[in-house]
């Protein structure tokens, strides 16, 4: 059953689908945040009945319009990439992760498309207040298409809910809730969204700022910077806690992410935390380009193990510790797993060929095995360490995960002070003669966009080669086609899609330098 | 109430819901049909202003609706998403292609400095509405003409021909059916430009160009209909499973599902009502009887695919390959939990229909166009 998989063409599947979803999430973010703070602009409009907020709100919404389009481009394709590059994967899990797209789509997608063209077009249709409904909807839309989406990744990091059926050969959904409320995905959904506040918080400060260096529309620019800011500070804080308790759940979760996020390649107790560290350029381990030794680290003694598990003494798996196994903190070796998954996998083959073979006893008999509990938990849970036969293909890019993790954690604690400097320099009146400060916010917008890339960076290659935590790995997961043809398309993407970011970039910068209608 | 259905019955509701969805997006094509029209009808700048603007402010829906159709196939039929997708590769990333460049064209096209100029975003609609209707026609066609694929034991795809799904065109029946949709795209996209817009002009136009678009339509559909007809389809013993040629299958489903065949012909009458009804009495409304018609025809043809034993996504490669609505379908758990979701649907169709109401109170004219503040 394990066949050889042809590794160029698992490779071009992949960077097919990092380009897809990278290019959608320089798009999103900025919708699930900026549709809020227009419609809390447009809820004072309403409010105060002043006209001068009504054209704050459709400046805004205007630079919204130009985002949103190409997110929707970018989403349909990752949507069907499931299917057309991750065929096997889509059956192996499609009874668990189809439901969340459809459910995606029936909920969020049409309210979201239903009240964009409230918003954009019915200014003159619709009274002010259903415009403001229509408003609210649609960021509330746009909140709830990360909602069902990340519940899926979560899935994919931690399945759960779930219960393997030979029959079909697949997993198959028996608690929907527990998919829903998994940890991770709570997580995931709480951290996402907000880095997506905060990311529109800061383009909305930024554009602001260059009006007021260019002296020009102070009046939108002041306001603006005061919503944003208010919002952006109290979403930055529940920013890093949520990031915080992602990083708690991942230790427990996903130890060989957490290693790599920490490059902790020998565990101990008591831990220290890399603030910050150097990669050396050379091989440490000529077997795998992934380990390197660090050149350089400052590290902060035993914080790790307290923020891994709250105890300052507890003890860190390392990578070696994960590979190798460490009898005495009970942590099996990858090896264990692999003889293990391949049990499974044998079972599960022997059962096929028993049905097919026409010998139903042994079929039965052999479904009964695989379905116990004991079976299932000692065994079939590493079913995918069944199909990895060198235990290194289990290391994530250690130096990709650990720079990734820091540029934004330290963002992240940058975005937090930075927001109070605005807020403090707004209500101090004091914008305007700090110029610094408005250079600054200008250059904050693209590291906004850089934590926000790295955060999918950690999260997703830091759980490579499983396309499903210890389930199903890349490999087995790709559709099987010539990787020729995942090329062409993937050049035939990258050409489209970029041609696309510099049209709207360029759109995007003309439409600030216009400014709002008078 | 669902946990308490078979797990056939639940694969029989989901494939009308899915079928729901592929009629509601064939509907929805309109705007795609319009689109190949920005040059043909409109001679003006503002004219074509008009048009763009009068079809972007629906794209989302049909577009949403296929991402939707996806996603709710997903959900219900992962077999064939992994199978059809992952296998007639080009196809659909052809497919896709063709939306991607629709979705920023609308809103880039008029901006300034909008990097390749608005003819190219012009260019990039007609290129969808000519692809897109095209390609989703041919590939459904395969429903009926079957494709090269074949699954192993663990369900896993491997297609026969290197060109990956491209091969459908070398059938005709597929073609054809791909060609009506184009036609009957267009016809709905002039009749809803007679229904909505307010400019005598482009009113008249539209209606000499109905008559243009509906022979053609009318040829391939009825080609179409009675080759389907006439040949051999894919049956299903419900007992086994097991998948063989039947002589006359789907004037068997014709004739074994009376109701449904009620819709056909209700469905396809109401398409002739309403470009009938165009052409000949000027009528305005010509629009929601074609579009009302396509939505039934369109669920009449799907239910023809897959329901009374029939595989509604055969392989002629391996012929027990063959996705059938219980072999492809997700598990009765899931099923259920998607069922419950399902009733919102209705919530979801009301609150559209709605607003809908709404923002086409008056009809769009150019004067209008002048006053909006966001305009395409
Ligand atoms: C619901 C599922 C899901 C979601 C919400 C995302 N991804 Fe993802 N991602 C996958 C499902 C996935 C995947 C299909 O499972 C891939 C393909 C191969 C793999 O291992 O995982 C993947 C791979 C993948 C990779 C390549 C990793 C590698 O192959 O080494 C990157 C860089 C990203 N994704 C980035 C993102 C970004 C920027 C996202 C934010 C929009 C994102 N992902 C959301
Ligand atoms: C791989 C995973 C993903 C898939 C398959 C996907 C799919 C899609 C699709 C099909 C659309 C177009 C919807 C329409 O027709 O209106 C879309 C848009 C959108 N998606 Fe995703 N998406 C993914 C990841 C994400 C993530 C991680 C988020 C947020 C956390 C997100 C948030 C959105 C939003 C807000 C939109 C609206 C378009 C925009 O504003 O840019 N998506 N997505
Ligand atoms: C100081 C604070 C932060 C901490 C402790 C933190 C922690 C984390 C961790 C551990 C992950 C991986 C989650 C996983 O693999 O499941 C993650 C992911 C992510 N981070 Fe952060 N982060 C912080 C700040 C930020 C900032 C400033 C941004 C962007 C503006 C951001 C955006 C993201 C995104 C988009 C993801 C991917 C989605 C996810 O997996 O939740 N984070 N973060």
């Amino acid at each position: 059953m394990i066949e050889a998989v042809d590794l160029t063409l698992v490779n071009w599947s992949r960077a097919q689908f990092a380009l897809t979803a990278m290019y959608h999430w320089i798009f999103v973010p900025l919708t699930l945040g900026i549709t809020i703070i227009i419609a809390m602009m447009e809820s004072i409009y309403v409010r105060t009945g002043n006209p001068e907020w009504k054209r704050i709100t459709k400046f805004w919404m205007t630079l919204f319009g130009i985002n949103f389009a190409i997110g929707v481009a970018t989403g349909i394709i990752l949507e069907f990439e499931f299917g057309t590059n991750w065929s096997n994967y889509s059956w192996f899990v499609g009874d668990i992760f189809g439901a969340p797209l459809a459910i995606e789509g029936i909920f969020a997608f049409f309210m979201e498309s239903t009240f964009i063209a409230i918003m954009f077009f019915g200014w003159n249709k619709v009274g002010k207040k259903t415009h403001l409904l229509a408003t609210w909807l649609t960021a509330i839309g746009a909140n709830l298409s990360a909602l069902w989406i990340l519940v899926a990744n979560a899935w994919m990091q931690r399945p759960v809910g779930m219960q393997f059926n030979p029959e079909t050969a697949r997993n198959e959904m028996n608690n929907f809730w527990e998919v829903l409320f998994s940890p991770v995905a709570v997580d995931k959904f709480l951290h996402t969204t907000s880095s997506g506040f905060v990311l529109a918080a800061i383009f909305v400060i930024g554009i602001s700022a260059w009006y007021l260096l260019k002296k020009r529309e102070i009046l939108l620019a002041r306001k603006s910077i005061l919503i944003a800011s208010l919002f952006g500070l109290v979403s930055s804080i529940y920013l890093v806690l949520t990031g915080d308790n992602s990083t708690r759940t991942i230790a427990t979760t996903q130890p060989m992410k957490f290693a790599a996020i920490e490059g902790l390649y020998n565990g101990t107790q008591g831990a220290g935390l890399v603030a910050v560290g150097v990669f050396s350029t050379s091989k440490t381990d000529p077997n795998n380009e992934n380990l390197k030794d660090f050149s350089l680290k400052i590290e902060i003694p035993n914080v790790l193990s307290y923020m891994a598990f709250l105890d300052w003494n507890a003890f860190v798996p390392g990578v070696n510790d994960l590979i190798n196994g460490n009898e005495q903190h009970g942590i099996m070796s990858a090896y264990e797993k692999m003889e293990r998954g391949k049990l499974a996998v044998a079972k599960l083959t022997d059962f096929k060929n028993a049905q097919k073979a026409g010998n139903d006893s042994l079929a039965n008999v052999l479904k009964t095995e695989i379905m116990d509990k004991a079976f299932q938990d000692n065994f079939f849970k590493y079913f995918g360490y069944g199909y990895v036969d060198d235990p290194h293909k289990l290391i994530p890019s250690i130096p990709l995960t650990f720079y990734s993790f820091h540029i934004m954690v330290m963002l992240g604690g940058y975005f937090v002070l930075f927001f109070i400097l605005s807020l403090v320099f707004t209500l101090r009146n004091q914008l305007e003669n700090r110029r610094w400060y408005l250079r600054l916010a200008i250059w904050t917008i693209p590291l906004a966009y850089l934590a926000s890339q790295a955060g999918w960076i950690v999260a997703e290659m830091g759980r490579q080669p499983w396309v499903i935590q210890d389930l199903m790995p890349t490999w087995t997961a790709v559709t099987r086609i010539s990787a020729g043809a995942v090329q062409t398309t993937f050049w035939l993407f990258a050409l489209i899609f970029t041609i696309l970011l510099a049209a709207e970039v360029k759109i995007m910068l003309r439409q600030i330098k216009i400014g709002p209608k008078h | 109430m669902f946990e308490n259905l078979s797990h056939f019955a639940l694969q029989q509701y989901w494939w009308v819901i899915v079928s729901i969805l592929a009629a509601l997006f064939i509907f929805l094509t309109f705007v795609q049909g319009g689109q190949t029209f920005i040059y043909r009808i409109a001679k003006t700048e503002s004219e074509r202003s008009l048009l763009i603007n009068t079809l972007g402010r629906k794209w989302e829906f049909t577009f949403t609706t296929l991402v939707t159709f996806g996603g709710a196939f997903f959900a219900s039929f992962p077999l064939f998403y992994a199978t059809s997708f992952g296998g007639a590769y080009w196809v659909w990333l052809a497919i896709l292609a063709a939306f991607v460049i629709q979705a920023v064209s609308y809103e880039f096209r008029k901006k300034p400095a909008n990097l390749l100029g608005a003819r190219t975003f012009e260019i990039f609609l007609i290129l969808n509405g000519v692809l897109g209707t095209v390609l989703i026609g041919t590939a459904v066609g395969t429903f009926f003409n079957g494709a090269q694929f074949s699954l192993n034991d663990l369900n896993q795809v491997d297609w026969h021909t290197s060109t990956r799904g491209l091969e459908a065109v070398l059938t005709f029946h597929n073609v054809a059916l791909g060609l009506a949709v184009f036609f009957l795209a267009r016809a709905l996209g002039l009749l809803y430009f007679i229904f909505t817009v307010d400019h005598e002009l482009l009113v008249a136009r539209s209606r000499r160009h109905l008559l243009y678009n509906t022979i053609p339509f009318l040829l391939f559909f009825l080609y179409f209909l009675v080759w389907l007809l006439l040949k051999e389809g894919f049956a299903v013993d419900p007992e086994t499973g097991v998948v063989s040629m039947e002589k006359y299958k789907y004037l068997h489903n014709i004739l074994q599902m009376p109701v449904n065949t009620i819709l056909l012909l209700a469905g396809v009458v109401g398409v002739l009502w309403g470009i009938g009804s165009s052409l000949f009495r000027n009528s305005n409304k010509g629009f929601i009887f074609a579009g009302t018609g396509t939505v039934l025809t369109v669920l009449a043809l799907f239910i023809i695919a897959g329901f009374n034993n029939t595989a509604f996504y055969p392989s002629i490669a391996d012929l027990q390959s063959s996705l059938t609505i219980r072999n492809a379908s997700s598990s009765h758990f899931t099923l259920t939990v998607m069922s419950y979701v399902s009733l919102f649907i209705p919530f979801v169709l009301a609150y559209i229909w709605y607003f809908w109401k709404v923002m086409n109170r008056k009809k769009i004219a150019e004067s209008e166009l002048a006053e909006e503040s966001h305009t395409y």
